[in-house]
């Protein structure tokens, strides 16, 4: 009994040291980091309180005795609001911005996840094109992509559409390629063996056995498409973002709230929906065989 | 007829199968028995080219299909059907499409891959798949998920799938290894009637001495990748058993269920979801 303590207390203490030295190198590391990117904590505590100067000036100033009142009275809900249908319709713009963007981006990374499959692709030559292919447009910032199109296309939602499709394809290319390669092997086996080809084999092999995780991916896209979409209207990509980054340069602090509180209600309304969605496409996936 | 000449497969240092000479006349039905990695599978493998072959030729009425590649080989592929342990079907498709994948190589050019994508099969094809179903009692279950189906009926499907293809040879891989005893016996009878009726030959691999002496005309026995016994079931004796194997009959029927079970224990997974 005491050799087994005693063995017991030899275990912990290594353990102890290891959590110790770990845990040390961790800290140099975070330490390093800090210094490198200039991240002080006397510099986030000098900053912290702007940040609530700032919050506190985009707040709107209500009069509670006219807050009903219509939008020409000063202090009211509705002059907080003022450009509301204005502002609804950029939001719906974006988010028909995402949605095509999606859809497209999708689309593409649909034909391209098979080939950049390692159990799908005709050889390792097209595997490697199509995965660096992707990697591309994973790892190029969307914003990049709609400073070009901007450039290119001119001003509008359809640059900030084709760089969002663009970021689309190399996300979920990628996420459909590992989901074609965790697919079951069998039944592309029995469509190889009844003479089919290449086209065959992910059409009735692969396909049918990745749709559910392929929507499921895709609406999720669709959500963090929407609050890109947002944003990218800042370099001139349509959109919101387009009309926030103007409220913001010109310092118009209550119209910043307003379309804030605006973008956070509808892209939480897309979450909730697209997340129902998601939920259901996997109950039926997870009831497959 | 079909000739095996030479044929032999190695797997690393691994010689799964060993120089295997067979020749097989049309419409008959060979039984392949043999532990598991006596090389049953590759050999089957080898012959529709999902295996290739290492070394030796495979024949087919004096055309050489060890040479055939691109849409000759999907043709060749075609000529032999295949039905598997695990039915490999797709599961989450009705069982009128499944049956319909044995059609996808009789469309032929772009416009037939292209509409074969979109699944718009004719009502020619429809109608002779429905046929195919209602020769197996399983015109009802047309419309369901293939995952829906028992084992037995799913292999049954795949039957379906494979005379959809108009081959002129069924390639059976431990196509009851599966199944319950009841399940195994309509899918041995239903080979049995293709062979008989259709006159399509018939190669199966087999763990049950008796199965493949009640069913088929002629036996082969591998052991270590090469062939020791092939001859008429009669002339397969208890003897010649404990000669080739070194163990009774019962004890090589009881060596080869435990070799198939472990891979047997997947199916019940897609049978579980059923429930």
């Amino acid at each position: 009994m005491p050799r087994i303590e005693a063995d017991f207390q030899a275990a912990r203490r290594a353990r102890r040291n290891a959590t110790l030295l770990w845990g040390g190198v961790l800290l140099v590391c975070i330490y390093v980091a800090a210094l490198v990117s200039e991240a002080s904590p006397a510099a986030i505590l000098a900053g912290l309180p702007r940040i609530g100067e700032y919050f506190w000036r985009t707040l709107p100033t209500f009069r509670w005795e006219v807050f009903f009142a219509n939008w020409e009275t000063e202090g009211s809900f509705a002059s907080w609001m003022y450009r509301a249908d204005k502002w609804a319709w950029l939001i719906f713009e974006t988010a028909q911005m995402a949605l095509l963007a999606t859809l497209g981006g999708t689309l593409v990374a649909l034909l391209l996840c098979f080939p950049a499959a390692r159990n799908m692709a005709p050889n390792a030559w097209v595997y490697h094109l199509a995965r660096r292919f992707l990697e591309v447009c994973r790892t190029v910032p969307e914003i990049v992509f709609a400073l070009i199109f901007v450039w290119a296309f001119g001003i509008g939602p359809l640059a900030g559409i084709l760089a969002i499709a663009i970021h689309t394809i190399g996300a979920n290319g990628k996420l459909f390629a590992e989901v074609v390669e965790n697919a079951e092997p069998g039944p592309v086996e029995g469509i190889r063996a009844a003479g089919g080809n290449w086209f065959h084999r992910a059409r009735f092999g692969i396909l049918p056995q990745v749709a559910p995780n392929f929507l499921s991916y895709a609406l999720l896209r669709f959500e963090v498409n929407v609050r890109g979409a947002s944003v990218i209207g800042f370099v001139g990509a349509g959109g919101i973002g387009q009309e926030l980054y103007q409220v913001i340069a010109f310092n118009y602090y209550e119209e910043i709230s307003a379309i804030v509180v605006l973008i956070i209600l509808a892209v939480a309304l897309i979450d909730v929906v697209s997340e129902k969605l998601r939920m259901g496409l996997n109950a039926a996936a997870g009831g497959k065989g | 007829m079909l000739e095996l000449q030479g044929l032999t497969r190695r797997f690393g240092s691994v010689t799964a199968v060993n120089d295997v000479r067979l020749s097989i006349p049309d419409g008959q039905m060979v039984g392949v028995i043999g532990r598991s990695g006596a090389g049953k599978s590759t050999l089957l493998r080898m012959i529709n080219r999902l295996t290739e072959p290492s070394e030796g030729r495979i024949l087919h009425d004096g055309q050489d299909i060890t040479a055939l590649r691109g849409s000759a080989l999907r043709r060749w592929r075609t000529d032999c059907a295949m039905i598997f342990q695990q039915f490999n079907l797709v599961q989450r498709l009705d069982v009128l499409t499944n049956v319909l994948v044995g059609r996808l190589n009789h469309r032929p050019g772009v416009m037939g891959t292209l509409t074969s994508l979109l699944c718009l099969f004719t009502a020619e094809e429809r109608a002779l798949a429905i046929q195919a179903l209602d020769r197996f009692d399983l015109a009802d279950t047309a419309l369901q998920r293939a995952d829906t189906l028992s084992g037995g009926q799913q292999q049954r499907v795949a039957i379906c799938r494979a005379l959809m293809q108009e081959p002129k040879f069924i390639l059976a891989d431990e196509p009851i290894a599966s199944l319950d005893p009841r399940n195994a016996r309509t899918v041995m009878e239903a080979l049995r009637q293709v062979n008989r009726e259709d006159g399509i030959t018939v190669l199966t691999n087999l763990h049950h001495l008796d199965t493949a002496r009640h069913y088929c005309d002629r036996i082969v026995a591998m052991q270590a990748g090469r062939v020791m016994f092939d001859g008429p079931p009669a002339a397969l004796t208890g003897e010649k058993v404990r000669e080739i194997y070194g163990v009774s009959e019962d004890e090589f029927d009881e060596q080869a269920e435990e070799a198939v079970k472990p891979k047997a224990q997947r199916a019940p997974k897609a049978g579980l979801a059923i429930a």
